[in-house]
């Protein structure tokens, strides 16, 4: 006889409607409630300055700091000394990453390229980088190039590893599926091993933005001429506090506004793993 | 013995799709195959079955040109689509450019849309893998190798991570596809039931060689109370060591 040795019928198909009935919480209320503890900091910020707690020759108050923002914005110093900073972190981040990528994609991809430079960029790594700039001082003088390299060495070290660990961690059996379609050893880079390590190479742009604004905040105090830390230098010279928290608030700005772009662009090109991390 | 020649009339086994002969496969010290000749002739279905470890899915990678370290011949003739037990979709692609992947000649997007309507999956080209429910997937993974238009297509336990119920209507979708298609297939598979149900020829792995080939004459459709099909099913399960009721183990 023929007895079934299958297993009792298990429900059809699991439907991803379990997902959809999960309430959701409405963004609105929370998105407010989380700007309560920003704006409370910096109205008692300007509260503590305006009762004569907080001394201006220390920490200016935001209204002094909007001003002087202001000020610096409508006589055009402070687009000149933004132009050249954003001129230096993008070259330098233009240098860092291409090098960055290209390494990373070399020893990712290739046994060879993996031999010669792992190794070498692996040690390199645990130099740290801000530590170089008397070297680099000897190196390539105290002019453009010096803030450039800080912040392409910033940049590299990021988008290599996270290249390389993108293309390392790529599901082999996907590589097998494409090839069993037919795709070459090209095709198959370009359809499957990119795609693929492209999540964690947004990480490593990300991380590589940071490096590069923390790399440009140094750079441009050893003896520039412009930029934003120029500003901030020269200010500290005269005590013109209210100059100096500007700097920091443009460079934490520069940063937010670089990050948020990312993250755009990242959910753009990823849109794939949405349904990903849902189920 | 009589079954073998039985098979090599009702399937063209004079004109085969794939050859294999001495198939050596050894992991370190350890032999997984032994020594493996196989034919699969034009159009014919052919499961192989086996214990874990028997070497079942290293034989079909062998055969799909995904392993390099076996030595012996291989040849097929045609083109080869292959189906593994996890569907293997890029998840960064939509369903429609999973199926177009590598995909040349006239009409890709035609072809396409005809592969997954033909796995009844007409609507859902525009979503992601992720989207999919594992049953979902699988299709459009066999729609993926269907499209090719495969002179043999090579499936690893393809419908072993399926419900109970999604692989009846897998097995259902597969033997449809299969006499409007005629492509021959390799069909690895540890079900003993889905072997009758779907292969005109059953092999037995065991100690990296095939110890069994038998013809399987029923016919189609097949199901499970077919007079007949209780015999060959104790038959390949006594071959497969299994006990075929509960009181001989």
């Amino acid at each position: 006889m023929t007895a079934d040795v299958r297993a009792p019928a298990l429900p059809a198909e699991r439907t991803r409607s379990a997902r959809g009935d999960r309430p959701r919480r409405s963004p609105g209320p929370r998105r407010w409630r989380r700007a309560v503890t920003p704006v409370l900091i910096v109205v008692l910020w300007e509260g503590a300055a305006r009762l004569g707690i907080l001394p201006p020759e220390k920490l200016s108050p935001p209204s002094d700091v909007l001003s002087v923002g202001l000020r610096l914005t409508l006589d055009g110093t402070l687009g000149l000394h933004l132009l050249h900073s954003l001129l230096r972190a993008f070259v330098g981040l233009a240098v860092g990453g291409v090098l960055g990528l290209a390494l990373g994609a070399l020893a990712g991809l290739i046994r060879l390229g993996d031999d010669l430079v792992d190794p070498t960029v692996q040690m390199a790594r645990m130099l740290p980088h801000l530590g170089l700039v008397p070297l680099l001082l000897i190196w390539v003088g105290i002019g453009e190039p010096l803030k450039i390299s800080l912040v392409a060495l910033g940049a590299f070290f990021p988008i290599y590893l996270n290249t390389y660990t993108g293309i390392r961690g790529i599901d082999e059996r996907l590589v097998e599926a494409a090839r069993t379609c037919g795709l070459s050893a090209a095709a198959r880079v370009r359809h499957v091993v990119l795609p693929g390590a492209l999540p964690s190479l947004f990480l490593g742009v990300r991380l590589a933005f940071g490096a590069g604004w923390l790399s440009l905040v140094v750079g441009e105090q050893v003896n520039a001429e412009t930029g934003i830390g120029f500003l901030m230098m020269e200010a500290r010279d005269f005590s013109q506090t209210d100059v100096v928290v500007l700097g920091l608030l443009i460079y934490a700005l520069l940063g937010m506004l670089s990050d948020f772009g990312l993250r755009v662009a990242e959910r753009r090109a990823l849109a794939w793993r949405q349904g990903l991390q849902a189920s | 013995m009589a079954a073998r020649a039985a098979g090599e009339l009702t399937t063209g086994l004079a004109d085969p799709v794939v050859t294999a002969t001495r198939i050596l496969r050894a992991f370190g010290d350890q032999t997984v195959l032994d020594g493996v000749d196989l034919r699969i002739g034009r159009g014919e279905v052919v499961a192989l079955l086996g214990g874990s470890g028997s070497g079942k899915s290293t034989l079909l990678r062998i055969l799909a040109g995904l392993d390099s370290g076996a030595t012996g011949e291989v040849s097929t003739r045609g083109r080869t689509g292959v189906v593994f037990q996890e569907h293997r979709l890029l998840p960064w692609k939509r369903v429609t450019d999973n199926i177009a992947l590598g995909l040349r000649g006239s009409d890709v997007p035609g072809r396409t849309a005809a592969a997954l309507a033909e796995v009844g999956l007409a609507d859902r080209g525009r979503a992601w893998p992720a989207e999919l429910s594992g049953g979902q997937a699988q299709r459009v993974a066999l729609a993926r190798a269907l499209v090719r238009e495969p002179d043999i297509l090579l499936l690893d336990e393809p419908f072993a991570a399926l419900d109970a119920l999604n692989r009846l209507r897998m097995q259902a979708l597969f033997g449809r596809l299969r006499a409007e298609h005629g492509f021959a297939a390799l069909l690895v598979t540890h079900d003993v039931d889905e072997a009758l149900l779907l292969a005109d020829r059953t092999l037995v792995l065991e100690d990296g060689r095939i110890v069994e080939d038998t013809a399987v004459t029923l016919p189609h459709p097949r199901a499970a109370d077919h007079p007949g099909f209780g015999d060959l099913r104790r038959n390949l399960l006594t071959r497969l060591r299994v006990p075929t009721s509960p009181d001989e183990s």
